[in-house]
């Protein structure tokens, strides 16, 4: 079933060295042009404005994902109960598990009501080149590894290497992003959590002796969320993306004459896209309608382009939610004002963001991470690390409203006088 | 603002108190399979569909003083309740929601386990399969939880009520 390559191939890769490829099925899948798409879809979405070194691909982001499963097969094969059939199911899913990820998707998917999980689904199960790759093995195995993305296959230790709350998908993401992004509080030490990696049932254990390696793991998710992907001037450049959509969108309900024909949109406009559409979409094609919608005669539109090419984001300060009244008050302001608040003012929370923290999973919400005592026994990792559970107790929350600082300081109105005020400008 | 927040604030009024995070997620999850306009984005996980934005959600109601939990210890495990508190229904007294039928739904729905939930919602992640594919497929992701066919019948009559 696994024909091997009469070389190994390997990719240089700055987080893992070296991405081995040892089959030829993986070769030919990275070779397909559904994959290589994803050179052209960044993996952090607008960070690049925060971060400037945060331009790395969802393609190396797959492959990283891809070496850390294989790296865990070559441990897991001393366990008899891993067999031929979970190792190339794992890697297959590993490596493909982002393949449905469009330009920017978070935005995307909010404003067009899309689900990346629905377009991996129907690139691995439609007529694509993946497919074909993948039927190589059987007419069944594309289902059996789009189920494993899905998280509804019955291997559950398969599933739990590419998603859990320890896997190889947000162990590669953290290390990658830390490492493009230049900040120093992403990284842990995963070879020796690989090394302490157990088959433990329906999941995948934690010999005890290696709970600080997951201790700092459990660390870089949380400091990276506050410090990196939760960033608020990377919001900034995200609720800027995501009022041009909304704003595009509106213009062609509305029979709006573009200069020039949006036609990658149409298609998302009328929330009827097809999987052919959906693969000619990538970070080149939305940014160069970013760059001629400058030129549009929609100052709304024009306005909001010239903000995100240029970054002139929107300043932001703190709010309250509980300010109804201040926030109604403001809301008429800007419109007083001539600035319209559907576009121009808005507020961000960290719901909006869900990347998720990690959750000791009481009354069986998520699977916790297990640790495995000496005796045999399973514990789960907050009730043995007091640090974990000092971070999963905590609900750190965070509210912040999002506004055009240069257009509200140059008003002379009276409007903007009491905008000034209320946002204590 | 914050209206997405506000719809879990009406859920938990009309239900009066949740109980079980777990119930809170399928509750909300069924919500949705009604067509009702609730955005949060769901996956399938370990038990059934989850989403992390909707737990983010809840915290932040949480923190915010709208909506109180409670954790009570059952023994080996906690459980926690969920309802509105008065600064909840005076936030909430600033939205607008035409929503009559989910209010009858959410008593339907509350009065039911939460394991009878688990399976209610699996099987509506499931509904591009026909029945007979849903049944084998609950019977495989979910062979721990061991449903009964008597069980798997009343999941289906249950859903039919609700008008899934």
């Amino acid at each position: 079933m696994l024909e091997r390559l009469n070389e190994e191939k390997v990719f240089k890769d700055p987080v893992h060295r070296y991405i081995h490829v040892r089959y030829r099925l993986i070769w030919e899948l990275i070779g397909t042009k559904e994959f290589q798409r994803l050179r052209r879809v960044n993996q952090l979405g607008t960070t690049y404005l925060t971060f400037h070194g945060a331009e790395h691909s969802r393609f190396s982001h797959s492959l990283g994902v891809y070496e850390i499963v294989r790296r865990i097969n070559e441990i897991f094969s001393q366990y008899e109960s891993w067999d031929e059939e979970n190792r190339l199911l794992s890697m297959c899913a590993a490596l493909l598990h982002d393949v449905g990820h469009g330009p920017f998707s978070h935005s995307f998917e909010k404003v067009f009501n899309l689900d990346h999980e629905d377009f991996t689904r129907m690139i691995i199960l439609g007529d694509t080149e993946i497919n074909q790759v993948l039927r190589k093995v059987s007419e069944g195995f594309p289902e059996e590894v789009a189920d494993v993305i899905a998280k509804t296959h019955t291997n559950k230790l398969v599933v739990s290497l590419i998603s859990s709350q320890i896997d190889a998908d947000r162990m590669d993401y953290l290390l990658r992003d830390a490492y493009f992004t230049g900040v120093s509080y992403g990284h842990f030490d995963i070879e020796r959590i690989l090394r302490v990696m157990r088959p433990g049932g329906d999941q995948i254990v934690i010999k005890q002796s290696g709970m600080h390696a997951v201790e700092d793991y459990i660390m870089s998710r949380y400091q990276m969320y506050w410090q990196v992907y939760f960033h608020p001037v990377t919001r900034s450049a995200e609720v800027i993306l995501s009022k041009i959509l909304h704003r595009a969108k509106k213009l062609y309900a509305e029979g709006y004459a573009f200069k020039q024909e949006p036609v990658h949109f149409y298609s998302l406009f009328k929330e009827d896209i097809s999987l052919e559409d959906f693969l000619k979409l990538d970070d080149s094609v939305v940014k160069f309608y970013f760059q001629i919608w400058q030129e549009e005669d929609d100052a709304i539109l024009r306005d909001l382009c010239e903000r995100f090419m240029n970054r002139r984001l929107f300043k932001y300060v703190e709010f309250n939610p509980m300010q109804m009244n201040t926030w109604r008050e403001l809301y008429d302001s800007f419109k007083e004002a001539g600035i319209d608040p559907d576009y121009y003012l808005e507020m961000d929370s960290s719901s909006d963001l869900p990347y998720d923290f990690y959750r000791p999973g009481e009354e069986e919400e998520r699977l916790p991470i297990h640790l495995l005592k000496p005796g045999g026994d399973l514990r789960e990792l907050s009730r043995e690390s007091e640090v974990v559970e000092a971070i999963s107790g905590k609900k750190r929350t965070d509210h912040k409203l999002y506004f055009p600082q240069d257009l509200i300081l140059e008003g002379t109105s009276d409007a903007t006088r009491r905008i000034k005020s209320l946002l204590n400008l | 603002m914050l209206e997405d927040h506000a719809k879990v604030i009406a859920v938990l009024k009309e239900a009066g108190e949740v109980i079980g995070r777990k119930k809170l997620q399928k509750v909300i999850y069924i919500c949705k399979k009604l067509q009702f306009p609730f955005n949060e984005k769901y996956q399938f996980h370990f038990y059934g569909p989850y989403s992390e934005e909707l737990t983010l959600r809840v915290e932040e109601l949480c923190n915010l003083g709208l909506v109180t939990e409670v954790k009570e210890s059952k023994g080996g495990y906690y459980q926690y309740k969920y309802s509105v508190t008065d600064e909840g229904s005076e936030f909430l007294s600033h939205y607008e929601f035409d929503m009559p039928e989910l209010n009858e739904c959410i008593t339907e729905i509350n009065g039911q386990s939460s394991r009878f939930l688990e399976l209610v919602s699996t099987i509506l992640f499931f509904d591009r399969l026909t029945k007979e594919e849903i049944i084998e497929k609950v019977r495989t992701i979910k062979s721990k939880q061991n449903y009964s066919d008597t069980e798997i019948d009343q999941a289906f009559t249950f859903m039919a009520k609700l008008g899934c």
